[in-house]
């Protein structure tokens, strides 16, 4: 890979990512960006947003999958570990804590009554980041068909999800095709 | 290594190569999986463990680790979490060598362009199914849907949002 002079190193990356990390509440990606792009550059911002709509593309945990880019590009599969668990480690550690936390002190009725009220706002923020995306201008089109059987196929018939991806991920794709010709 | 171990390793491998989108957009599968499949929890147990993980730092992925540590202890935490990086992060590795190749040519664009309404949509579920599993009062739903409608509208950082629903559920009302 690109190995050169002035590219972060494994330990570097390791650290970075730690940051980012142990900094984002409620959505990495942000410092992801403010990091890699304002604060160390190692991204311009037209490199992050192509790097980003890759990671999006891709399944698994979209910050994960930064993580893996970025790494690899400045120092290969060792880089994209360091970063990795740089970004893994510490929240990991810090969730499990809150996890032991919540078995011990779960059940007395202050602590279960304010989680019915953290369940319910953090059910409010993915129905706000669905509605966000679906407001983008890709859906502006007869595509935001596919988005309606997703949501019917999985939320109200319940169908599995690997079962409906195999059927509507070509299925999607080829109306891009379609529609671009 | 238990059965436990072997399962939670195994469904959240498959989970990690069809989360397409992010973490957020299989949020349906996971459930229908940890609440229906394998019953190894409550539908608000699951609701918990998520609100437990927004409401931590790092990546939302985390309430992966949760579960597996409700099934399986320390154990199963690291296994779960690792399941569900590990094939995603090789796939990641390989494409990412070779996708600035093909920058400009249309099917890359076609796939992009197919793959964003699903993505859309299996968000919008997520959004649903865990609203339905956290909520159980009326009030409940009013919360829900004034968070969803402070984050539409104004840039109010969601952690004091979360703070909001706790001190509401505090007061007894949710």
């Amino acid at each position: 890979m690109s190995e050169t002079p002035g590219a972060p190193g494994t330990v570097e990356l390791f650290l970075r990512f730690t940051q980012v990390g142990v900094s984002g509440f409620g959505g990495v990606m942000p410092w992801a960006r403010r990091m890699l792009v304002e604060e160390r550059r190692w991204l311009s911002a037209e490199e992050f947003s192509e790097a980003l709509s890759l990671c999006q593309l891709l399944p698994g945990p979209n910050i994960v999958n930064m993580a893996v880019c970025v790494g690899t590009r400045f120092r290969g599969a060792r880089g994209a570990l360091a970063a990795v668990m740089g970004l893994m480690c510490a929240p990991f550690a810090i969730v499990l804590v809150l996890g032991a936390l919540f078995t011990q002190y779960g059940d007395l009725p202050a602590v279960s009554a304010a989680f019915r009220g953290i369940s319910a706002a953090a059910a409010g923020l993915v129905v706000a980041m669905g509605l966000k995306m679906a407001s983008s201008r890709r859906l502006r089109s007869p595509m935001a068909v596919f988005a309606v059987a997703a949501f019917v196929g999985i939320a109200l018939v319940r169908l599995p999800l690997g079962v409906f991806l195999l059927v509507a991920a070509p299925a999607s794709v080829a109306g891009a095709v379609w529609r671009s010709r | 290594m238990s059965e436990a171990l072997a399962q939670l390793a195994v469904d959240f491998a498959l989970l990690s190569l069809i989360a397409v989108g992010g973490v957020i957009n299989v949020l349906p599968e996971m459930h229908r999986n940890v609440v229906e499949v394998r019953g190894w929890m409550s539908g608000t147990e699951f609701a918990q463990l998520f609100a437990l993980a927004q409401a931590a730092p790092g990546p939302n992925i985390l309430v992966v680790s949760l579960i597996g540590w409700k099934v399986a202890g320390i154990a199963g935490a690291a296994v779960a979490t690792a399941a569900v990086c590990a094939p995603s992060c090789v796939l990641t590795y390989a494409v990412s060598r070779i996708w600035q190749r093909f920058r400009g040519a249309r099917w890359r664009k076609a796939v992009e362009d197919g793959l964003v309404p699903v993505t859309v949509g299996l968000m919008l579920a997520g959004g649903y199914l865990i609203t339905l599993a956290a909520d159980h009062s009326a009030l409940a739903f009013v919360v829900t849907a004034a968070t969803a409608g402070v984050v539409l509208t104004t840039r109010i950082h969601p952690l004091w949002l979360l703070a909001a629903g706790g001190v509401l559920g505090l007061a007894g009302w949710v």
